[in-house]
Formats: structure tokens, C-alpha cells, sequence
């Protein structure tokens, strides 16, 4: 069993590395980019949500905080994009202490509604931001030629493939340190029963303000990807509330509180998109989202697990 | 305008008191609403205040569908699951009526009532005049139903105590269920009133469910009659920042007034608990 788990594992991981070896059609490269970029977002967001049960509804603030870090670097030639990477993420876990400071003293439905706040009030702040573009958004300079360093690649996706792999890696890597480690212990026992965890002398509040840590950071690298592939950020684009909800959404469809939910929800939800965007007609119709909706509600009311739960069940019946 | 909030508010908030849960499609609702009371004018010519009664009970039997199809289910399932569930509802209703009727914007043209009034100098809307004295007409409505009828203490019983309400004969899937209809018909009032002047598009939802949880946490959670208050504060707080500050920043006012409420009394200004 545990060997082949791992063979499968290697497997795939196999099959991801050379996939763009194979498949030079920028299209599929692009969606399966997106996929993993989501993935790592549901990932980061799983983290919080799912092992430390902070249900956050505002996380596009630290997905802005990477893009928009790395937007100014780039636009105001300040440094590398790799160098706004890190002080995107800097910037994400600070804000995430900012907000978590008074945040988390809430809990249940009043944190998550307090998460939508604060995401909104950030996205209010954004547009009427001039040295941040406001709402006409910020454009990042093209740099010829393609190289790492400017993190621009124009001939080919391939790079932008490899590195937003590498982000899943470390996601899922973090991932699970975390569940092993006594900290993903902590996690768990705040989310069953916070009093019962203070009792047993579970540090409650630093516990959640690591796990918000780390989940802003990961979010944030994430947001400086996104502003690096697409050259053009705005506030609708990286902060909107949808755009949190988004991230939830793949979670939960794939599993909360499980390693390969994220994943799981991301190769789900995204190809399912773009299915519904080209076969049943795109422009304005939000299809997709009709499916989307549809779907979080089955998995909420049959299996809160999600679909890695609904895996596991029939595993164990097997 | 913080009349109108405040009753969609009272919906939010008698639900959470009854279950503790939060209905996160209750903005699509009052989308749903307001396109209702948008059809019946453009398809049969009728004003939006004449069809609130139609407009109110299709609400209501689509809040008591929203629990005998959905909620019911997840009563006792972790919070995760009852955070969730009504985020999809939200999700597809929101996103169905915009595949049903496109994102585009629609206005009543020629309303029964417009034009405004101004007195000492202060331009007050017609349609919004109506709109507060409907908001407040219903409220009193939902007061005295809740506070003096037999079913609405049998309601009252089963918020404060679900085992001990149904010992004592007290049908409580019978009170979820109507008390999801009335949120429904409060949203549903809501909605007819806004329709008189505000544009109607499927995202049209969200904002004003936003400053409904902001009202219903300013009341505290499950105590109706202070999210009027509440609904009030929202509104005076909306107007005096756009007045004060920038009109795009009048929001951050709204927000902030509800982190800094829940932080320094999470039950609520008038919170019982």
C-alpha cells in the first residue's frame, strides 16, 4: 500500500516535470499553470482554514499584497521580481499579524465575516491608491530577453510551468512538515476545541497567528507569480472578495483540513471552467459559476470532506 | 437607507437567533427580489410597491425551500459545512440569474412615486421616503408578529432553546422552516422597496448583504429589534463618511465601525449575550 502510494506519486510527479517536454501548445500549458497556481492558493488558504479552522474570507488581501509588490518593484525599477517575492511575502505575514492581532479574538462566523471586512476595506484602499495605480491598475514593463532574473519569459511558458511547480512543492512540502510536526498537532486541536487546547496548554493565539503566517506568505508568493505571468494587475483583478472566494471554493471542493484537497479541488474546478466557458458559451453567462455553486453545496451538505473524502469512503468500503 | 438595510437585516439576524446559522445567500435573495419586482413591471406593468405582497411571498416560499431543500441537512454538520453550504447557494443564485437574465443593469422607468421633496433646504428622495416608511411598516409588522402572536413566541422559544421548545410541543422544524420563510419575505419587502430606485443586476446582492452583517453584528446577532438600530447606525455611517471624507471611501467608515464593534462588544450594542 505505502509503496504504492509512492510509486504513484513518483509517478506523477514524473508525469508533471515533463509534461511541457510533450505538450508545447501554449494553451494547455496555460491551464495547467493555472491549475497549480490555484492549488498552492487553496493550499495556503487550506492551511489556515482547514488544519487551524480560521475560516478566512478575505485572503485576496495577501494574493494583492505579492502582486502589487512585485508590480511596483518591477514598474518603479526597484529590484528584481524574486527579491519582491520575498518582501511580497514579508509584507503578507506582517499584514497578516496586523490583521490577526485583533482578529482573531473572534471566532466562527464573526472572524469569517471580520476576514470579509477586512478584505474590503484593503480593496476600498487599493483603488483610490495613486502610487499603486489605483483602479486603472498597474502595468508591468516587458524586459527583453527572457531570463530569470526579470522573471519574463515571452518565447515559451515552460519556465513560468516549472517555477509555479515549484510553488505547489513547496505548498504541499509545508503542508506536510505541518501535519507531522507538533505545530499541525496544535493546528487541529484549535480547531476541534479551542478551550479544551488552552486548557492543555496549546499557546491558542500563537498558534493561529503561525498558521496565518504562513499561510499569507505562501498566498503572497503566489500573488507575485500571477503579476509576473500577466504583466497587468488591478484591484479587480487581485483583490476582489470573489477572488477569496475562489480560493475557499477549490479548498472545499477537494477536501478541507487534507493534504491533496487543494489539488484535488484545483484539477476539478479550473478544466471545469474552461469546459463550460467553451462549450457552453462564455461571454458574461458565468456558467461555470452556476456549477461551481452547485457543487459546493453537495459537497457541504454529503460529505463536508470533500472529494478526497468521498475517495476515502469508498476506499474504505472497497 | 438604514431602514431598508435594517429589515434586510431582521431576516439575517431572526434566522441566525433561531439556528446559529448565517445565511450567506441572503444578499442573493435580495437580488432575487428585486428582479422579481423588476419582471412583474416589465412584463405586466406593475409597479414594484403594488407587487410587493407577490414579490414578499415568493421570498418567503423560496426561504422555506432554502431550508427544507438545504439547511436542514446541515443543521448539526461543523461549522465549515454551514459556512459553505449557503456560500453555494449564494453562489449559484448569483451567478444562474446571470446566465438566465445577463449581467446588464435594469431601472423601473416611471415608478408610482418619484421626484423628491426638499425641505429646509434638504433634498430628500420621493422613492426613498416610501422606502424607509415601508422598511419601518414592515419591521413594526415583524415585531408584533414576533413578540404577540402564539406562534411567534412558540418562534421566540424554540431560538432560546431547542430541546426545551420541542418538550414542550413546539413543532421546531416546523419553526426553522418559518422562520426562513419570514427572513425570506423581509428580504423579499426589502428588495420590492429598492427596486422603486436603485438599478437591478445580479451582483447587486452582495454590497448590500455586506452592510446587513454589519448591522446584524452592531444589534447583536439574533436580537431583532436592535438591528434596527443598527440598520440606522449603517446608514447614518454610509451618508456622514461619503459627506465627510471621499464618497469611494464612505465604505471603510461601515467596515471599521464593525471591526471595531465586534472587538469591543462581540454580543453586539444591545447584545444579550
Amino acid at each position: 500500500m505505502a509503496h504504492g502510494r509512492l510509486a504513484l506519486g513518483v509517478a506523477l510527479l514524473a508525469a508533471a516535470l515533463l509534461f511541457p517536454a510533450f505538450v508545447t501548445l501554449p494553451y494547455p500549458r496555460d491551464v495547467l499553470i493555472r491549475i497549480f497556481l490555484f492549488a498552492t492558493l487553496a493550499q495556503a488558504w487550506n492551511v489556515l482554514a482547514g488544519y487551524c479552522g480560521q475560516i478566512s474570507l478575505g485572503h485576496a488581501i495577501f494574493f494583492g499584497t505579492g502582486a502589487y509588490t512585485s508590480g511596483v518593484f518591477v514598474a518603479r525599477d526597484v529590484a528584481s521580481p524574486w527579491a519582491a517575492m520575498l518582501v511580497g511575502a514579508l509584507l503578507a505575514v506582517v499584514l497578516s499579524q496586523v490583521v490577526g492581532a485583533p482578529v482573531f479574538r473572534l471566532r466562527g462566523h464573526y472572524f469569517a465575516i471580520a476576514t470579509i471586512a477586512v478584505g474590503e476595506i484593503v480593496h476600498i484602499l487599493a483603488v483610490n491608491w495613486d502610487f499603486i495605480g489605483a483602479a486603472r491598475g498597474l502595468y508591468i514593463p516587458i524586459k527583453r530577453p527572457d531570463s530569470l532574473v526579470n522573471f519574463q519569459f515571452h518565447q515559451s511558458k515552460a519556465v513560468y510551468y516549472y517555477i509555479v511547480l515549484g510553488l505547489l512543492l513547496l505548498g504541499l512540502g509545508v503542508t506536510r512538515l505541518i501535519e507531522r510536526s507538533r505545530l499541525g498537532y496544535y493546528f487541529r486541536a484549535v480547531r476541534e476545541e479551542q478551550d479544551a487546547a488552552a486548557s492543555l496548554g496549546v499557546p491558542v493565539a500563537r498558534t493561529k497567528r503561525v498558521a496565518f503566517a504562513i499561510s499569507a506568505a505562501l498566498t503572497a508568493a503566489c500573488g507575485t507569480f500571477y503579476a509576473q505571468y500577466l504583466l497587468f494587475i488591478d484591484p479587480e483583478s487581485v483583490l476582489p472578495l470573489s477572488l477569496s472566494i475562489l480560493i475557499c471554493l477549490v479548498a472545499v471542493l477537494g477536501g478541507v483540513g487534507t493534504l491533496w484537497g487543494p489539488l484535488v479541488g484545483a484539477v476539478v474546478l479550473i478544466p471545469l471552467g474552461e469546459v463550460t466557458r467553451i462549450y457552453l458559451g462564455g461571454t458574461g453567462k458565468a456558467l461555470d459559476l452556476v456549477i461551481y455553486g452547485a457543487l459546493i453545496m453537495i459537497v457541504s451538505v454529503v460529505q463536508p470532506a470533500g472529494l478526497v473524502g468521498i475517495a476515502r469512503r469508498f476506499r474504505r468500503a472497497a | 437607507m438604514g431602514l431598508v438595510y435594517a429589515l434586510i437585516a431582521a431576516g439575517l439576524s431572526l434566522i441566525f437567533g433561531l439556528m446559529e446559522i448565517v445565511n450567506f445567500a441572503h444578499g442573493e435573495m435580495l437580488m432575487l427580489a428585486m428582479f422579481a419586482s423588476f419582471w412583474t413591471w416589465a412584463l405586466w406593468g406593475l409597479d414594484p410597491l403594488l407587487s410587493l405582497p407577490l414579490t414578499a411571498g415568493l421570498l418567503a416560499a423560496l426561504g422555506w425551500a432554502t431550508y427544507r431543500g438545504l439547511v436542514r441537512f446541515i443543521l448539526d454538520a461543523p461549522m465549515l459545512a454551514q459556512i459553505f453550504a449557503t456560500f453555494g447557494l449564494a453562489v449559484f443564485l448569483r451567478s444562474g440569474a446571470q446566465a438566465l437574465w445577463g449581467a446588464d443593469f435594469h431601472l423601473v422607468k416611471d415608478p408610482l412615486v418619484e421626484g423628491r421633496l426638499v425641505a429646509a433646504g434638504v433634498f430628500v428622495g420621493l422613492p426613498q421616503l416610501v422606502a424607509s416608511g415601508g422598511a419601518l411598516l414592515a419591521f413594526g409588522l415583524l415585531y408584533l408578529f414576533i413578540t404577540r402572536t402564539e406562534t411567534g413566541l412558540a418562534l421566540q422559544a424554540t431560538a432560546q432553546d431547542r430541546q426545551a421548545a420541542s418538550l414542550m410541543g413546539i413543532d421546531t422544524q416546523r419553526m426553522f422552516a418559518l422562520g426562513w420563510a419570514i427572513g425570506g419575505a423581509c428580504v423579499g419587502v426589502a428588495g420590492g422597496l429598492l427596486t422603486t430606485f436603485f438599478y437591478v443586476f445580479p451582483e447587486v446582492g452582495a454590497p448590500f448583504a455586506l452592510l446587513a452583517y454589519v448591522a446584524v453584528a452592531l444589534g447583536g446577532f439574533g436580537n431583532v429589534p436592535a438591528t434596527l438600530a443598527g440598520g440606522v447606525v449603517v446608514g447614518l455611517v454610509e451618508v456622514l463618511g461619503g459627506l465627510l471624507f471621499d464618497p469611494s471611501l464612505k465604505l471603510i467608515g461601515v467596515f471599521g465601525l464593525y471591526l471595531v464593534v465586534v472587538l469591543w462588544r462581540p454580543q453586539g450594542l444591545f447584545g444579550r449575550f
